[in-house]
This record gives structure tokens, C-alpha cells and sequence, in this order.
């Protein structure tokens, strides 16, 4: 080749520096102008927890909406959330920090959506619970190595007792009774917590050695037993006596979950109709339906196992029904 | 600027070892590889975020996107092979790779939440990684002559591991600089990939026209020069088939680098998030080490610098078989540097002189194959015995198969008199 055509080359590599530089530079300018004002929007004035309804993130504008109606308009104006719960007193945020290594915000917020507590704690959020009373939360993070080392996860809970103020980083230290004896092992994983009425007694999900176990939990005596195997992310009914959760039925990495409900009673379970694999943590609308997420939609359906499915909110995420003031 | 004012890389000069330039074709292709490695390990770095944060899969349904492609690049790399021996096109399915690779980040862009279009725009990317491997591969060992392919090769994979390291850092600044903003990451991926192919279609030349019958080593010559060239014909050579059975033989016996950093986070009990510094340690090792490995490689032979790497890997796992300590860390990381350094373009340059350049891309391709589905097993069975025998011995059987492998391996690798152009008699 001859040096014309060498400088004809560099100039059309340059030329294309140049163009594609100015072309990533101005999208990521417009992606931080886009992102930056939503994801830290709070509550407008208006919006608050004192109207009964539906609470739920909104996929469209990432903010909590409510929906007073089963099939009235929502109205947005909540606070941005990637999961959101509420009850009693409070409700709870989880908002995921920009940047690496994963960082999550959860903000406690008062019955006005006011925020009266922020933890900041690593990973990316995944369930979030409050009691009946809004006295007792919990949420749970995925913690991951972020670049290298691609699939493995492991989860991280928390729990803020805020008659005390006292908060659980992890809860992985809690001393557990799996099978009848004390259970010890660096591989125990927590996640999705759901509290009893008496703000003491719960529920939540063990993993450990390559099982799932469904715990129950006593914060008082800080102890929790493995009661029965298979059976993740719990949600106590409002009567205290069923626990809605998701079951691994399959192996297949597609859809391996499907929807339970076990009476703690009997300890018999049976499934919900629900026919597509469901990864959520249920939550119990009344005393006879669970909610859940599913392909970005909120559907719901009847918690004795009878009935079909129904589409609730398209676009929407974490549900949360809300009854009025405080008992 | 010294890529293009090389004048003529391809030919090789008349006096073997007189010229110490790296021929310009290898440094384009470094270049690009350079480029093209940011660009993908941007992605790389945050997809398992983006799938699971901004699109709420599970981390079991990512694992299953994640693994179900893994597989499929090592068997699209001999059609690749293939296609870039059929007529010399090595330049054209390089660059269809390179570009597929590069749609394949606007295929993320404009998939939005869809899992099928996610699923869609991976396989493309991995597509285009697999068809482009042994094209390129192919067109470096034919870029400068045949006593200086280690080098080349070892300047290549430095520069293709400089971009591996670069696109993280990149992925994450964007990240940090527009509040995760995950499509933000794909575009400016997207023009940097771009950028790659711009590279490749300007700085480097097709692999030059070589008449079958003016193959390079009597190896070649020795499979009578067919007019349609396929996998046959490398198959066919007897020296390489004994390079591809020591390569996955040794592969077999290879258990993985994510069990060495596992063995080391639980022999120290570190914190896991050290598990994403570990491997920065032992690219940073090989990306020092490249170069010169391939050079001493060239000058005394590549078959004892390929046993060698494979002896530092041995010696690894000697390593965690003692008591874990940090000094065993520095140690780990550098033998598993010197490992690659040792193996991994060593073993291109190894094979490239005994396959005819009309088949090969298509060699290349198969070897490279062969090897990885041997690492693979050699990664599942280690697995399995970790499982059933424990930590310890599993290490132990890993250990004895592959001094037994490198044993063997020594037996079966050619003697380098096969190719009488190698300028130093080598010793061992």
C-alpha cells in the first residue's frame, strides 16, 4: 500500500472515533438527563397511605401507584421503588443505588410516605415486607461478585424493629434447628420474611446445602426451626393460619416454581391455580386472595386453590393491599 | 502511523529471525481484538445486573440463559473454521463475526424487556464470537513467518486481554456516570464494536493467496492438496492429530480456574466478593507474561513451552494441596498466568506450522474445539468428585491425572523435526 492510502485509512479511522466517541457520549448524556430526577423522585404532597387501595410500583414510571378500585384508574405519585410494601404505620422502599458494586437504599417511610429511616445495605433488592402493624420490616437484597464470576448469587436479610430501633444486618446468624438439631454451615441464606400478627413469630426461607427449607422464627428468643422442606418465599394469611408461598416443582430452569398454600395447622398444601411458574413473594390482598407478580403484570387469584387467575394491574410489580388506618 | 506503514507483513522475510518487528498484520488484529474485547466484556460484566435488576429474571433463569450458550461457541467455531478455509475468505468470516458480535448489542438495545429478544441478541453474540475465532487465529499464523508465531500470538492475546480488563472498568463507569442506566451500556458497547470491525476492515489484509500446492511445510504437502478442503484433511495429518489428543488430553485433566479461586477463598476464608479480584490476577499475569512466553516459545520449541504451561497448572494445584496461606494466592495466580501464557497461543503457534493454509482456519478451529469440550469435562468430572470425595481428594485425582497426562502428552506431541524450519534445534 502506499502512503496515500495509509493516510486515507487513518483518516477514516479517526473520522469514525470521532462519530462513534460524540454518538456514546451523547447517549449516555441523555441516559444520565432521563435517569437521574426518577429514581430519586419522593412521594408527591398528596399521595399517602391513608386511602385504602391497592399499593403497587408502577413499571412505566418505576414510582408507587394505587389503585382504589379493582378495576378504577391508578393513580401514581408515590415514591420510586424497586420493591415496595406497606402496612400499619409504615411502609417500606427499596431503591437500588446507581453504581457498582450494588448498593440498596431501604427507606422507611411513615403513613404519609414521609422518610423517617434510610439503610443502606450491599446488593440489589428482592423482597420487602412490613407487619400488620408497620412495626416490625424486613427486606432482602441479592448480593453478587458483579463482573467475574457471573451466576452465582447468594441473598442477605435484614430486619428493623423500629419499637426499638434495633436493626439485623443479617439475619444469617440467627441459631438454627433444621431437622431436629442445631444447624451450622457457611452456605445458610435467608430470604423473603413475612411477620406474624403478635410482631414476633415469622416466617421465611432457608437455603442451605442445595435445599430450601420454610423456617419459623421467634425474634424474642432470636432462634428459628426449619418446618417443612420446598417451600420458598412465605406469606402469612391475615388470620394468621395459611402460608402462601412459591414450591419448586421442577427442575427445569424455565419454570420451576408454582403457587402453594399450606395450612399451618394441618401442614397439609395444596396449589393455587395459577399455571405459570410465579417467582415472587405472594402477598394476600384479603382473607381469600394472593397477589403476585408475574411477567411484569400483577395478577391474582383465589388462595383455596379454586378459580382462575386474574389480570389486576398490567405493568406493575410488588402489591401491597392497604386497609385504612391502623389497628 | 506503524500499523500501516509496515509495508508487506505477509511475506515472510528471506532470513529467518533477522527481522524483530511483530509482523503489522498481528498488531491490527491485536488492535482489534482489543477493541472488540472491551466491547463485549462491557456487556459480559453487566448483564447478570441488568437481567436480574432491571428486568427481575431469577438468578436460575439467568444461569440457564448464561450456560445454554456457552456450549454452542465451541461447535460454531468449526463452521466458522470452515467457511474461512473455502476459498481464503479468513478476512470476510472474521469480520461477519466481529460485526454480528457488535448487532448483537443493538439486538439488547432494541429487546427492551423481552426475554426471547435478550435470548436472541446472546446467541448472536456468541455466534459471532465462535465464527470468528479461528478465522482470526488463522489469519495471524499466516500474517508473519512460521519461527516467530509465538510471539505473535503472544502479542495478540496480550492485547486481547488488555481489552478484556478495559471493559469492565468501561461497563462500570458508564454505569456510574448515568445512574444505571443499562441501555446506555449497550450503545456506547455497541459503537466500540463497531469501531472493531472499522478496524479490521481497514488495517488488515486478507490472509494472503497461498496455491494449495505451495503449502508451507511438507506436513501439508503431505495431504496431496485437495481442491475442496474440509476438517478431513487436518484430521487426516498424523502430527496433528497427535497436537489435538495431547491438547484435549491435557484439557480433560483441567478443572477449572473458578474451583482454584473457590479452593483459595475457603482455604483463607476470604469474602467472596473477592472471588470478581481473583481472575483480574491471574489476566493480569498472563497479559505480562504473553509475549514474552511466545518468544522464548519460538526460540526453544513450543512443544516443551506448552508441557511447561501445563507444569505450572500442576504445580497450582500443588499449591492449594498445602496449607492455604496468601503467599499460596500470589503463587496460584502467577502459575495460573504463566499457565496460559504457556498454553493458549503456544498452542496455535504449535499447530499452525503443521496445517496446510488452505485447511487452516479449519484446524485451528478443530483444535481449539477439542480443547475446550475437554476443559469442559475435565471442570464437570472435577465437580463430581469434589461432590462424592471431597475437596481434598478430588484435588489429589486431579493432581495424578495430570501428571499422568503430561507424561503421556510428552509422548504423544510431535518432536518439532517435523518441521524442519524452526531455525533452533531444540533441546529436551
Amino acid at each position: 500500500m502506499n502512503l496515500r492510502h495509509a493516510r486515507l485509512r487513518l483518516a477514516l479511522v479517526i473520522t469514525a472515533v470521532l462519530l462513534l466517541g460524540a454518538g456514546s457520549l451523547g447517549y449516555v448524556l441523555h441516559a444520565r438527563d432521563r435517569e437521574r430526577p426518577a429514581r430519586e423522585a419522593g412521594a408527591s404532597a398528596s399521595f399517602d397511605l391513608a386511602e385504602p387501595g391497592l399499593y403497587f410500583r408502577d413499571a412505566a414510571t418505576g414510582r408507587v401507584a394505587r389503585r382504589a378500585a379493582s378495576d378504577g384508574p391508578s393513580e401514581p405519585g408515590g415514591p420510586s421503588c424497586d420493591r415496595f410494601h406497606a402496612a400499619g404505620e409504615h411502609a417500606l422502599c427499596l431503591r437500588k443505588l446507581p453504581g457498582v458494586p450494588a448498593r440498596t437504599d431501604a427507606l422507611v417511610l411513615d403513613r404519609r410516605l414521609r422518610e423517617i429511616r434510610r439503610v443502606t445495605v450491599p446488593g440489589i433488592p428482592n423482597r420487602a415486607r412490613v407487619s400488620a402493624s408497620g412495626q416490625l420490616l424486613s427486606w432482602t437484597t441479592f448480593t453478587t461478585g458483579d463482573s467475574y464470576n457471573t451466576s452465582a448469587f447468594s441473598t442477605r436479610t435484614s430486619i428493623l424493629d423500629l419499637r426499638t430501633g434495633y436493626l439485623v444486618k443479617s439475619m444469617e446468624q440467627i441459631p438454627l434447628t433444621l431437622d431436629g438439631a442445631r444447624h451450622h454451615d457457611s452456605d445458610v441464606n435467608y430470604w423473603g420474611v413475612s411477620f406474624a400478627d403478635d410482631d414476633n413469630r415469622f416466617y421465611a426461607t432457608v437455603s442451605t446445602r442445595g435445599r430450601t427449607h420454610l423456617v419459623e422464627g421467634d425474634l424474642r428468643n432470636w432462634s428459628a426451626r426449619a418446618l417443612r422442606e420446598n417451600a420458598e418465599c412465605p406469606s402469612l394469611s391475615p388470620d394468621g393460619t395459611r402460608v402462601a408461598f412459591k414450591k419448586k416443582v421442577s427442575d427445569e430452569a424455565r419454570a420451576p416454581w408454582r403457587l402453594y398454600v399450606l395450612d399451618l395447622a394441618t401442614m397439609r398444601e395444596h396449589p393455587l391455580a395459577e399455571p405459570h411458574s410465579v417467582d415472587d413473594q405472594p402477598a394476600w390482598l384479603d382473607a381469600a386472595t394472593v397477589g403476585y407478580g408475574l411477567d411484569g403484570d400483577i395478577r391474582s387469584v383465589s388462595a383455596d386453590g379454586t378459580g382462575t387467575p386474574r389480570l389486576l394491574v398490567r405493568g406493575g410489580s410488588s402489591p401491597a393491599y392497604v386497609s385504612g388506618p391502623p389497628r | 502511523m506503524y500499523l500501516a506503514a509496515n509495508g508487506r507483513p505477509d511475506a515472510p522475510p528471506r532470513t529467518p529471525g533477522a527481522r524483530r518487528r511483530v509482523p503489522a498484520a498481528v498488531l491490527a488484529l491485536g488492535a482489534v481484538s482489543l477493541v472488540t474485547d472491551i466491547s463485549s466484556e462491557m456487556v459480559t460484566a453487566v448483564l447478570p445486573l441488568y437481567l436480574v435488576l432491571g428486568l427481575g429474571l431469577s438468578p436460575l433463569q439467568f444461569g440457564f440463559l448464561d450456560g445454554m450458550f456457552n456450549g454452542a461457541t465451541a461447535l460454531v467455531r468449526l463452521l466458522g473454521g470452515r467457511l474461512a478455509d473455502r476459498g481464503g475468505r479468513h478476512k470476510r468470516v472474521a469480520g461477519a463475526g466481529y460485526l454480528l458480535s457488535a448487532l448483537s448489542r443493538l439486538g439488547l438495545l432494541l429487546a427492551g424487556g423481552a426475554t426471547a429478544g435478550i435470548a436472541a441478541a446472546l446467541a448472536a453474540d456468541r455466534l459471532g464470537k465462535g465464527i470468528r475465532t479461528a478465522p482470526r487465529d488463522a489469519l495471524i499464523s499466516l500474517s508473519g513467518p512460521p519461527e516467530t508465531l509465538g510471539r505473535s500470538f503472544g502479542v495478540h492475546r496480550a492485547m486481547d486481554t488488555t481489552g478484556a480488563l478495559l471493559g469492565p472498568l468501561a461497563a462500570f463507569a458508564v454505569l456510574w456516570a448515568t445512574a444505571d442506566a443499562y441501555d446506555a451500556v449497550f450503545a456506547v458497547s455497541f459503537c466500540v464494536g463497531l469501531l472493531g470491525v472499522l478496524l479490521l476492515a481497514v488495517y488488515v489484509q486478507a490472509a494472503p493467496a497461498i496455491p494449495p500446492t505451495a503449502a508451507p511445510t511438507p506436513a501439508a504437502a503431505s495431504t496431496a492438496a485437495p481442491a475442496r478442503p474440509s476438517r478431513a484433511t487436518a484430521l487426516r495429518d498424523p502430527a496433528f492429530r497427535r497436537i489435538l489428543y495431547a491438547a484435549a488430553l491435557l484439557g480433560a485433566t483441567t478443572i477449572g480456574d473458578a474451583f482454584l479461586y473457590l479452593l483459595l477463598l475457603r482455604g483463607l476464608d476470604l469474602p467472596p466478593a473477592l472471588f470478581t479480584l481473583l481472575p483480574l490476577g491471574a489476566a493480569a499475569g498472563y497479559l505480562l507474561l504473553a509475549v514474552p512466553a511466545g518468544r522464548l516459545a519460538d526460540r526453544y520449541g513450543r512443544r516443551p513451552a506448552f508441557l511447561l504451561g501445563h507444569g505450572a497448572l500442576l504445580c497450582a494445584y500443588a499449591v492449594l494441596l498445602a496449607p492455604v496461606s496468601w503467599p499460596s494466592v500470589i503463587a496460584v495466580l502467577a502459575l495460573l498466568g504463566v499457565f496460559y501464557a504457556g498454553t493458549d497461543g503456544v498452542l496455535m503457534a504449535l499447530a499452525a506450522p503443521v496445517l496446510p493454509a488452505h485447511g487452516r482456519a479449519g484446524g485451528l478451529a478443530l483444535l481449539q474445539t477439542g480443547q475446550a469440550l475437554a476443559r469442559l469435562l475435565g471442570a464437570a468430572g472435577f465437580g463430581a468428585a469434589w461432590t462424592f470425595w471431597g475437596q481434598r481428594p478430588a484435588l489429589w485425582a486431579a493432581a495424578l491425572a495430570l501428571a499422568a497426562a503430561l507424561a503421556a502428552a510428552r509422548r504423544v506431541l510431535p518432536r518439532p523435526a517435523a518441521s524442519p524450519r524452526t531455525p533452533t534445534p531444540e533441546p529436551s
